[in-house]
């Protein structure tokens, strides 16, 4: 492994972590966050309603993986 | 104080107190068993290569627009907040092993004392070690200082909160000689994953635009949201593994 792709890795790894779906995630809920926010329509419930189905789903993976 | 910056305070002070806790161990291990001297230096030379870090990106963070810093401390908190607590989750429903200082230790002993004769002078392995060990878990620590503190503009107290972390463990642990394994350390992991992940939502949301209902007061609901919905969540996978683990279960069933 060289230089370049032995710090990609670590940032890698220290971003973004064991679950790379939780990243997408809160980078996409962001997005459709400032996309809301544009219109009439509330916008602050999609990041807490976003977080919590990324939370569930990330925890349950393993836990169905296990049993 | 405001109710945000005493939210700052205690968020950084718990992360800075846990990775403290771990960088301690990996210090103590290499310490006792190769070089002192070696290990103090590259102790200090994390500490150099860590502040130096936090003074190059701290500034840069804060000439950012408001909206801007906001959405990228949101996105970082968010993301590092949700990996804590996910971790978290996962240990306290017995789903992953947690994290033990006393066996941490004496593995770093084996490694120390199975990795050939302690050099004169400067013994490379002993400074490699406690310079790896001190940089990664602190970086992460600095990742949160900066970005809690420019948002709130107030990165002095980020790093205070974070110094007092680092001399009290350090203390601790001049005071025991060995491993702090009785901090409770997931339990402290469990309430920066809550902290940074509400911080996270609220000024992600904000600075994407989004008005909260209360303003500031928003906060005051969304941390105890968080803290029930991660409980829940514990609560849900431990009654899973029971199920899953009793006689006559559908999984028995299946395999019998």
């Amino acid at each position: 492994m060289t230089r370049l792709q032995g710090l990609l890795r670590f940032l890698w790894d220290f971003i973004v972590g064991d679950d790379w779906r939780i990243a997408i995630g809160v980078a996409a809920a962001l997005a459709l966050t400032a996309l809301v926010a544009e219109t009439t329509v509330a916008a602050w419930w999609i990041l807490p309603v976003a977080v919590a189905v990324l939370l569930a789903t990330s925890v349950l993976r393993p836990a169905r993986q296990r049993h | 104080m405001t109710g945000t910056e005493l939210g700052l305070a205690i968020s950084v002070f718990l992360a800075c107190a846990v990775e403290a806790v771990e960088a301690l161990t990996i210090v103590l291990a290499v310490g006792y068993t190769r070089s002192w001297r070696s290990t103090f230096f590259g102790v200090g030379a994390a500490a150099l290569v860590l502040g130096a870090v936090t003074a190059a990106l701290g500034p840069a963070l804060t000439a950012l627009p408001i909206d801007v810093l906001r959405v990228v401390v949101g996105a970082l908190l968010l993301i590092f907040g949700l990996q804590w607590l996910r971790k978290a989750i996962l240990r306290a429903a017995g789903l992953k092993a947690r994290h033990d200082e006393r066996e941490s230790y004496e593995r770093g002993l084996t490694a120390a004392r199975t990795a050939g004769q302690v050099a004169s002078g400067l013994d490379p392995y002993s400074f490699t070690i406690a310079f790896k060990g001190v940089l990664l878990e602190g970086l992460e620590v600095v990742f949160i200082v900066i970005t809690f503190g420019a948002n709130q503009h107030d990165v002095g107290l980020a790093a205070a909160a974070a110094g007092v972390a680092v001399a009290l463990v350090i203390l601790a642990g001049l005071a025991v000689h060995a491993p702090l394994a009785r901090v409770p350390e997931n339990t402290m992991k469990f309430a920066v994953g809550v902290m940074l992940s509400s911080f996270g939502i609220f000024w992600g949301a904000e600075g994407a635009g989004a008005h909260w209902p209360g303003n500031d007061a928003a906060l005051l609901a969304i941390i105890p949201a968080m803290v029930l919905f991660s409980l829940g969540l514990v609560a849900g996978l431990r009654r899973r593994a029971l199920t899953a683990a009793a006689p006559g279960s559908a999984k028995e069933a299946i395999h019998a």
